[in-house]
């Protein structure tokens, strides 16, 4: 389970983070949907721990990130796959070698037959060709760098995958694409998921829950029905800039 | 870091790439620099000598100058541009792009992958690529001396070994050494505190190069203080 309580951000004057309130229970994927630069990436990044907050808490599993020590902050990175916006792919290594860093059981990644089988299933599960391992991310096209990006994020079997704008930058095809990636992660690996994204449609299809964040608060979350049904004017306005006005297809 | 030295079955292979990469990328810039220097030296010798002077003195001249001096600090400065700059962009660009963090949501050690293979290939290949400006700097002043001046090889011979004290060639090492780790941690430390796109990689890039040049130049003058006596 992921909980933030009362987290509070600020960079210089410009406060990012004012008081979020959070959480996604274990199992479920929660979308957290926002306008650019309202700080949703920053709130993922809290999660692992790459920032840490003014004040509040974060809590993974129950563990305060920000008081954890290098070994146990290390330790607990490695039950959390982390999807770059921009896939964040070592552009030095092959898609082998950046899929193969993301096992992070050390005995695991010194067996380089495990690893190539790994990697394989890795990309067999983002629906790439095995073929693709042999490639450097130059090679590849934006919506294969969002997926080897993915397949470093799970090769770990990870307990949490966070996505930071998974679909952005993507033409329609290949963000359905996605979509049904997450989707299907979620299913068969269980994994509890946090996507962070301004693509209302693809949250909808893809979340079991939803959560908005505007002005560095929280201001609604629910199923994607509530959000359908809600009254807070900041959900509507939101969604009536995707959909036009609420009334689509359930 | 000093933690990430423990992971030695990272940093290793690394290292060797590193060192690889910037001691034969490295060597052709400095062959002509220190040959270039060495010839200079030389010429310059043959302009300044009178009839009064023995013709052994420009072999001391031209040896204590190339490795004491146009050795080791030409290698600092050209090795600050090439493996300064090249750091600090790899770096910067790496932090711009997200990929030190990656990194460390993938429970990695950026200093075990990124900065300890740099610092250590630096001080392995930096004091090498220094005795091989001394040396192609030495020969290089010995061949144009020659043509200037009616020098001897006797007399050239005579002349470095005569002024020559054993511990010039361990100073021309320290010097070395010191420069790499300058260079090397100058340079890694620009990298990392890259922020804002291509014009903070360009910034630190450029912030490396003249921070590494401008402590190359000070060691060099307490190194002069404090080891030569």
């Amino acid at each position: 389970m992921i909980e933030l309580r009362d987290v509070r951000k600020r960079f210089g004057t410009q406060v990012v983070l004012d008081g979020v309130n959070f959480t996604v229970n274990d199992g479920e994927t929660v979308a957290l949907l926002g306008p650019s630069g309202t700080g949703k990436s920053v709130l993922l990044k809290h999660i692992v721990g790459l920032i840490h907050q003014d004040s509040g808490t974060v809590l993974v599993d129950g563990k305060d990130v920000a008081k954890l020590k290098r070994e146990e902050l290390r330790q607990l990175r490695s039950t959390i796959g982390y999807v770059f916006q921009n896939g964040a792919l070592f552009d030095s290594m092959t898609v082998f070698e950046n899929i193969r860093l993301g096992i992070t059981d050390e005995e695991q990644y010194r067996e380089l037959d495990y690893c190539r089988e790994r990697v394989a299933r890795c990309l067999k599960l983002v629906n790439l060709a095995p073929e693709t391992a042999a490639k450097y991310p130059a090679q590849l096209s934006g919506g294969m760098r969002k997926r080897v990006g993915i397949s470093r994020a799970i090769a770990g079997t990870p307990k949490y995958l966070l996505y930071d704008e998974p679909t952005s930058g993507l033409d329609p095809v290949n963000a359905d694409i996605i979509d049904e990636l997450v989707k299907s992660l979620a299913a068969e690996l269980g994994v509890t998921s946090v996507m962070v994204t301004h693509d209302v449609r693809g949250s909808f299809k893809v979340a079991d829950r939803l959560a908005l964040l505007t002005a560095g608060k929280i201001v609604q979350q629910g199923t994607p029905q509530e959000f359908r049904e809600s009254t807070v004017p900041e959900v509507r306005e939101f969604l009536e800039r995707d959909f036009g006005n609420l009334n689509f297809a359930a | 870091m000093i933690r990430g030295l423990t992971e030695w079955r990272v940093w290793l292979p690394l290292t060797v790439t590193e060192a690889w990469n910037i001691g034969v990328g490295s060597l052709p810039i400095i062959l002509l620099v220190a040959g270039f220097a060495g010839a200079v030296t030389a010429l310059q010798t043959g302009y300044q000598f009178s009839g009064n002077i023995p013709y052994y003195v420009a072999g001391s001249l031209i040896v204590e100058s190339v490795v004491l001096e146009l050795g080791p600090v030409l290698t600092g400065l050209i090795l600050a541009g090439r493996i300064g700059a090249r750091y600090a962009a790899e770096l910067g660009t790496m932090r711009v792009t997200e990929q030190i963090d990656a990194l460390e949501t993938l429970g990695r050690s950026p200093a075990t992958h990124l900065v300890i293979p740099r610092v250590l290939a630096g001080i392995v290949m930096i004091p090498i690529l220094t005795i091989v400006a001394d040396t192609t700097g030495i020969l290089s002043g010995w061949y144009f001396v020659k043509q200037v001046l009616p020098v001897t090889n006797h007399d050239f011979a005579y002349g470095a070994r005569i002024f020559w004290h054993p511990f010039d060639a361990t100073y021309s090492v320290i010097k070395g050494f010191s420069f790499a780790v300058c260079i090397t941690v100058i340079s890694c430390y620009f990298g990392f505190s890259t922020e804002q796109g291509a014009q903070g990689v360009g910034k630190s890039t450029t912030g490396a190069v003249v921070a590494s040049s401008i402590m190359i130049l000070l060691l060099d003058t307490l190194l002069a203080k404090l080891l030569l006596k």
